[in-house]
């Protein structure tokens, strides 16, 4: 066998028969992106010499996480029993935050390599995208990766997986991605197993645009799936749902560099360079058709991703309020799931509450535009949304906290989740124990295996998108894992809670709380900011409130002392300075009423002390 | 001194200043200070530029530093002379360290002739020097007070001694008024430092050590409270947990004790730190800082100061002394003041010491300020309406945050 084809098949020109398009999809880490630089040297599409473990993860925030945000395709050139075949890969993020690039990639393909980490087993990701898998009925090949690590149970698992996906153990392939061992069976089985893709040439073109990216030298550039026809460079095409048509500037493929081509025919993934600026003119989900002939019926699109959770973003700087603006901007060129919109804090300023898929995104993006907007922000406890009726009838959607409507109030829905968590038997009565005291609502529970269970949960999203799955890990030294999705809304026994410093509230702090858990958020952020906040000439009373009843309450005993004993020698310079300093950094202080708040002080206050380690799932 | 040098200017070889330094020089008084850079041991809170060695290199060694320093005295002269200020005699001159007494009394007595013969000295001139208790005796000071000086500061410190174990203090406690009364004796006025707040100092230990202090029947007494250094031997053993943190409540209470117990006994504060029997026994040097006077400041890594212009000696006692040796000046960087940061010192400066600041020194905004200061209690309101700024005991404890208040833009 010889496994770097000879000839490539040329795009535009490649029978759909000899074209194998797939997914790898996988819980996190479990190595799908190094499986994928495995099939870039196998295939020859990159040279050893340009080689670097994970080469499709090329943000930087991507690289330095270790981990996978947006999903990358790659056309490679494969050959078996003689005959060259065209395949296109596409590696997929991992995290429950961007399960919605993984449906987007599905849509691209007639199959999935389903990867579970050997040492590992099968875990809550494995079962989502499985199963967003099944449901764009794709063909499935499961395959245990890693099994070169010691802790590798590969028996074991491929008889979960067996059992998972129906088959026999003795079909599931077993490779390593750090070794290589076993990545040319897998590359000839998916040639073997995968239907081709089917399409009619000769009908109007029909392609599916599965992401948009923008490029500050290339402009936006489309990913898009043909499923009907043709198209070719220079000629003029059609966004379906807009009707706008743009011209063909560049159309090609990725193997794994943009190389353009002489279009691209049915059942090939490839990009398309148009000159528009802006992503939303290219969206994703719309279909592409060409402008003299155009097709009847568009091909059906994807939801637009929902925000989850809610965060208030706030230069430290004032003045850098449109340097955010625009990075937003910049971002949610290549971010469909951003979504913003001004806010005013009366402690924190002009800024932008901003919506998230999860965590993780909510600090992927605010590490993206400190580090490549060079800012200094400052976010806001995250926050899900409510939906308040007042009494009148009247109904709000809540993403502030502050913007709760005070009294009046006749019912509050919060937005549920269901959940899957997966883990070692042994594990259930703790986990049980943890949902329960997170108001969860126990809907089954399976054995996918002798020892491993699946509990399925509906949950509120509020009790589990914060610190829900540091919890989990903790009590089941991390063996569970968690995957959620949104699942409707509940009416919940709901109150706000104020902070008040010297009287004033603080709206920066205020937070929507379950009533039962209300007290002890109020006494957490009480005592933090007691620590937090400088003593100030006079005393500061902190205190947490339902409305007006308090419920904690804490005291910052005024300053006594602020005055340098002495002045050396007669260094005034020295006094002078520290004088100067001293004024510089009051201009660093917010004014709450009288009281001066250090940024750090809210910066503190408003994290959560782990957040980093947090939204690695 | 600390041994941190500001940022500033290059200053010039020759020494010269700019024409600021002279406008007005006839109204100011001119001082001395002279630095000892020596003591036979670092206290372990100290970074003062102090060495304890005896040999610091050519012309910076104990024995030869008299006349390293009398070298500067010369070019300050010339340098005043060729920068067009008036002849003016000394208000005051004061030998700081460092311990000044660790040199033999005549050396000092040799500087101070040597600054006399220069300038002359002001019918009833204020001359002091520092010393630690237990490096005078009663020949010592003797000849200091033969040789002109009027006064000597005595660093007391505290009278218990566990406090002064912890502060690295090597003299015995009894040692203080013995001393005290050798100085009475050669007919010098007296000063006593003490310090608050060290760690485990207990109220009860700083009140010992203040009746112990007045007991002494000085006519000064300065009281510091404590200041951690970054570098020094006591941050270290802080820092490590060998030795407790210091506490500004702990400051402000001991602060509190301090002042009423010194004005029972007769001593009145004149600055934030600074307590004299009679206002004829405030420290006229010190007050001179305060009240941006002039004064050249001999020896390495001292200060000067003349009409806004601001210079510093090279910190190393070697370094200084080679510049000399090649005539060149020893000082390593300056500031010229322009009009607003002038404001701003004076404000700064003057808010500290009893005869207050006047209202109309104030931009607009201090002005605004003054009666939120009257309402916290901070500056005295009599005074106020008056038109004089003059810090409560409340306020003396606050001086910095008055001074910010009454400087917010
Ligand atoms: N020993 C061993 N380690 C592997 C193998 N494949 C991947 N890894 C390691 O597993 C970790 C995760 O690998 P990735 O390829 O980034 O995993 P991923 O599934 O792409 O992760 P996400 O994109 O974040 O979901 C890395 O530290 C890899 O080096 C393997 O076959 N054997
Ligand atoms: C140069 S020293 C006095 C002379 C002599 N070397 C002595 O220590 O006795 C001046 C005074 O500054 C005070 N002082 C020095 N370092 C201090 C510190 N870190 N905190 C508070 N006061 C300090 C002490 O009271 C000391 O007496
Ligand atoms: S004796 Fe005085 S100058 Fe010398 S180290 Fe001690 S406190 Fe500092
Ligand atoms: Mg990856």
């Amino acid at each position: 066998m010889s496994p770097m084809a000879r000839t490539a098949p040329v795009p535009a020109a490649t029978d759909p028969a000899i074209i194998r398009n797939f997914c790898i999809i996988a819980h996190i880490d479990h190595g799908k992106s190094t499986l994928a630089d495995r099939m870039l040297q196998l295939t020859g599409v990159v040279q050893p010499r340009d080689m670097k473990a994970q080469y499709l993860d090329r943000m930087d925030i991507e690289r330095e996480r270790g981990i996978t945000i947006k999903s990358q395709a790659v056309r490679m050139p494969w050959e078996l029993d003689g005959a060259s075949y065209a395949l296109n890969m596409i590696d997929t993020p991992g995290h429950v935050d961007f399960t919605y690039e993984v449906s987007r990639s599905l849509a691209a393909c007639e199959g999935a390599v389903l990867l579970v980490d050997a040492a590992q087993g099968i875990e809550a990701q494995t079962l989502a995208n499985l199963y967003l898998a099944m449901e764009n009925d794709l063909t499935i090949i499961p395959v245990l990766n890693k099994i070169d690590l010691p802790a590798a149970q590969p028996e074991k698992y491929a008889a979960e997986l067996a059992n998972l996906i129906g088959g026999d153990p003795e079909d599931v392939l077993k490779v390593s991605g750090k070794t290589g061992v076993g990545v040319e069976a897998l590359l000839d089985k998916i040639v073997r197993d995968l239907p081709a893709p089917v399409g009619d040439p000769e009908a109007p073109a029909r392609a599916m645009i599965f992401d948009s990216v923008y490029d500050t030298y290339r402009g936006v550039v489309t990913y898009v799936r043909v499923v009907d026809g043709k198209l070719s460079p220079r000629e003029r095409i059609q966004m379906m749902s807009t009707r706008a048509s743009h011209e063909l500037l560049e159309i090609g493929v990725s193997s794994p560099e943009p190389t353009p081509s002489n279009g691209l025919g049915v059942g090939e993934v490839g990009y398309l360079i148009t000159g528009v600026k802006d992503v939303r003119q290219s969206k994703v989900g719309d279909t592409v058709t060409n402008l003299l002939k155009p097709a009847a019926e568009s091909l059906g699109g994807y939801a637009d991703p929902k925000p989850m959770v809610f965060s208030g973003l706030y230069p430290i700087d004032g003045t850098d309020y449109p340097v955010l603006r625009d990075a937003l901007d910049k971002l949610k060129l290549n971010d469909a799931a951003l979504v913003y919109e001004p806010e005013t804090s009366a402690a924190l300023g002009f800024g932008f509450r901003v919506g998230f898929l999860g965590l993780l995104h909510l600090e992927i993006t605010r590490e993206r535009l400190e580090a490549e907007f060079n800012l200094d922000l400052i976010s806001t406890a995250p926050n899900v949304v409510y939906e308040v009726t007042l009494e009148d009838k009247k109904v709000l959607t809540v993403t502030n906290p502050s913007e709760y409507p005070d009294g009046k109030v006749s019912e509050v829905r919060e937005p549920m989740v269901s959940a899957t968590i997966l883990a070692p038997n042994e594990f259930v009565g703790t986990i049980m124990e943890l949902c329960q005291s997170r108001r969860g609502d126990m809907k089954g529970m399976d054995y996918l295996s002798e020892d491993r269970v699946e509990l399925r949960y509906r949950l509120p999203l509020a009790e589990i998108v914060f610190d829900f799955f540091d919890n989990l890990k903790s009590r089941t030294r991390g063996y569970a894992s968690l995957d959620w999705k949104a699942d409707g809304d509940q009416v919940a026994d709901l109150v706000k809670v104020d902070i008040l410093l010297q009287g004033e509230q603080v709206d920066a702090f205020s937070a929507i709380t379950h009533r039962d858990k209300a007290y002890s958020y109020g006494v957490m952020m009480t005592s933090k900011l007691r620590e937090l906040i400088p003593r100030q000439q006079f005393e500061v009373p902190i205190q947490a409130a339902i409305g007006s009843r308090i419920i904690a309450r804490e005291n910052i005993r005024a300053i006594r002392k602020d005055v340098l004993a002495k002045c050396y020698g007669g260094d005034i310079s020295r006094k002078r300075k520290l004088l100067e300093k001293q004024k510089e950094g009051k201009k660093r202080m917010k004014m709450v009423g009288r009281v001066e708040v250090p940024q750090e002080a809210f910066i503190a206050a408003l994290s959560s002390d782990d957040s980093k380690d947090k939204a690695k799932k | 001194m600390p041994s941190v040098l500001p940022l500033g200017d290059p200053a010039p070889a020759d020494g010269l200043l700019p024409a600021q330094a002279a406008d007005g020089a006839a109204r100011r008084a001119f001082c001395l200070y002279v630095h000892i850079p020596f003591c036979r041991v670092r206290c372990g809170y100290c970074d003062f530029n102090t060495y304890t060695a005896k040999e610091l290199g050519s012309g910076a060694s104990q024995d030869e530093y008299s006349g390293t320093l009398n070298t500067e005295l010369d070019l300050a002269a010339r340098v005043l002379r060729d920068s067009n200020l008036p002849d003016r005699p000394l208000a005051t001159v004061f030998f700081g360290g460092g311990t000044p007494t660790l040199l033999p009394a005549t050396d000092l007595a040799a500087m101070l002739t040597q600054a006399e013969s220069l300038w002359g000295l002001e019918p009833g001139a204020e001359v002091t020097t520092e010393a630690n208790p237990d490096s005078v005796t009663p020949e010592s000071l003797e000849i200091l007070a033969d040789a002109g000086f009027t006064r000597v500061s005595f660093g007391m410190q505290s009278a218990v001694p566990h406090v002064l174990k912890v502060l690295d203090r090597t003299h015995d406690p009894e040692r203080v008024p013995q001393a005290v009364q050798w100085a009475r004796d050669a007919g010098l006025k007296v000063s006593l430092d003490l310090i608050y707040g060290t760690p485990g100092e207990s109220i009860a230990d700083w009140e010992a050590s203040l009746d112990s202090a007045i007991a002494c029947a000085p006519d000064h007494i300065s009281a510091y409270a404590l200041i951690v250094e970054d570098g020094t031997k006591l941050a270290a053993q802080i820092r490590r947990g060998e030795v407790p943190g210091i506490d500004d409540d702990d400051h402000a209470a001991k602060y509190e004790i301090a002042d009423a117990r010194l004005a029972a006994a007769g001593f009145g504060w004149y600055e934030v730190s600074n307590w004299a029997r009679t206002p004829d026994d405030r420290c006229r040097h010190n007050l001179a800082y305060w009240r941006g006077d002039d004064w050249w400041g001999a020896g390495p890594g001292a200060h000067s100061h003349l009409g806004g212009v601001r210079w510093w000696n090279v910190k190393h006692p070697a370094a200084y002394a080679q510049r000399l040796a090649t005539g060149v000046s020893p000082a390593a960087g300056r500031e010229t003041l322009d009009a607003g940061t002038r404001q701003l010192e004076h404000v700064m400066l003057q808010t500290r010491i009893i005869d207050g600041l006047r209202t109309q020194d104030l931009g607009p905004n201090g002005r605004k300020a003054v009666a939120g200061l009257i309402a916290d209690a901070l500056v005295d309101p009599a005074a106020a309406f008056a038109g004089t700024i003059r810090l409560t005991l409340k306020g003396r404890l606050l001086a910095d945050a008055v001074v910010r208040r009454l400087l917010e833009d």
